[in-house]
């Protein structure tokens, strides 16, 4: 199928075209967009692109860093400053598909992809979007929340919260197949402790909805308290709370919803 | 619909083609250039026997839009070839019996020079890791890995 390519030098520009054409899609790493002109998607006619330098900036200072939407995951694997988020850049595809897959595209990938934005998730991130009409920053979770409506608008980069310690966040992706496999469920986990306590817990779950959700109830039981083993048995059984996962080839609803709490359990333990 | 002009070098050699708006590079090269050693499997980016290294960096070629690589250097497995030799890793997998129906090779091959390329000498660990995206439907995957191994001058164990 043909379909129309416009490539622009900036993303401004990209924006521009992006929202004034129902069927157009902004391409960045092709992962998502061309797997869809090759299976004969007759709602894209046009494609855009842009060679915009800006989206390919990592700021990987601060404590909060950003990372343009065109970075891709083995780029994120070679930062040293980003080693926290090595382990979700890694759980993602081959290396092929780490080489092409975008920061930025991984937002609109369906389960049972789309693992690095559960770790962004439960980093708090912030979305840079360009649209018709200027740009904004939005919370992840309102991105995500609308993101059927986003085709218009162009996402520039991700801020996200640099944990305090490499025990703060923790990631788990559950696959069939290793090392490369589409996700059961993903888990990813921030606890910044203060004075001995958990202030500011964010627990963020793939495949478990629709879209990356968190899981508010297994948050509340961690909030405010010590990482002991009453409190981890206490998110255990709450993480399957608000969850709507769907059955797939890859496990069932029930079966997600049976794991959840089990992984959730493991992954706040430090457990393999 | 307009064609769109694209330039690039293919094993060494610079082509220039017209392709529709749309065309991924794997078409391009198979169906405009004709070299066939890269193979249609999945279309999805799942089974890996498309790839190519675009500027070295193993990349899938049915997800990539072929006027994306204008300028850039694209290399398929056809570059492997030494005149009448082998390869040492098209060797390697000929003497290890790494090649069952052969269907996945040539993205195996791939994925492995991307690999050698930058580990000369990569632990056996990496070798599944650097080949994780290549899918081998006949599952021949432990002679792969001692090919890939043996090639690199490490030991192939079982």
């Amino acid at each position: 199928m043909t379909v129309t390519v416009k490539t622009f030098t900036s993303s401004s520009e990209a924006a521009a075209a992006l929202s004034s054409d129902r069927n157009a899609r902004y391409l960045g790493g092709g992962t998502l967009v061309m797997r869809a002109l090759n299976e004969g998607d007759i709602s894209l006619s046009t494609v855009v692109r842009a060679n915009d330098q800006a989206l390919m900036r990592i700021d990987p200072s601060g404590p909060r860093i950003t990372l343009g939407a065109g970075v891709t995951f083995a780029r994120i694997l070679g930062e040293r400053d980003l080693s926290f988020l090595h382990a979700p850049a890694r759980s993602i595809g081959g290396p092929a598909v780490r080489n092409m897959g975008t920061v930025g595209g991984n937002l609109f990938a369906p389960n049972p992809y789309g693992d690095f934005t559960v770790a962004l998730l439960a980093l708090d991130a912030t979305v840079a979007l360009q649209g018709g009409f200027g740009s904004r920053d939005i919370p992840i979770e309102e991105f995500l929340q609308s993101r059927d409506r986003q085709a218009g608008t162009l996402v520039l980069s991700v801020s996200c919260t640099r944990p305090t310690s490499a025990e703060a966040f923790r990631y788990r992706k559950i696959a069939r197949i290793k090392p490369k496999g589409g996700s059961v469920i993903t888990l990813a986990a921030h606890l910044p402790i203060s004075g001995g306590r958990i202030a500011g817990a964010r627990i963020a779950l793939g495949s478990m909805a629709p879209t990356q959700i968190r899981a508010r109830a297994a948050e509340r039981a961690l909030e405010g308290r010590a990482l002991d083993a009453a409190t981890v048995a206490a998110a255990a059984s709450a993480a399957a709370e608000g969850t709507s996962p769907s059955d797939s080839a890859l496990g069932s609803a029930w079966y997600r919803r049976e794991i959840v709490g089990v992984h959730l359990r493991r992954l706040l333990l430090g457990q393999e | 619909m307009a064609k769109t002009a694209l330039q690039f070098r293919h094993n060494g050699s610079d082509v220039a083609i017209f392709v529709d708006g749309g065309t991924n590079l794997l078409v391009a090269l198979r169906e405009l250039i004709g070299d066939m050693t890269p193979k249609f499997g999945c279309g999805q980016g799942g089974c890996g026997t498309c790839s190519v290294l675009i500027d070295g960096e193993l990349h899938l070629s049915c997800l990539t839009l072929a006027e994306t690589v204008a300028g850039r250097s694209v290399e398929t497995l056809d570059s492997l070839k030494q005149g009448p030799n082998l390869h040492p890793l098209q060797r390697a997998f000929a003497d290890n019996f790494a090649a069952q129906c052969g269907y996945c090779t040539p993205g195996m091959l791939m994925a492995a020079k991307a690999l050698l390329d930058r580990n000369p000498s990569p632990s056996r660990a990496e070798v599944v890791e650097a080949i994780s995206g290549n899918i081998c439907r006949c599952t021949g995957y432990e002679p792969i890995i001692n090919a890939i191994l043996a090639a690199s001058g490490g030991r192939a164990s079982a």
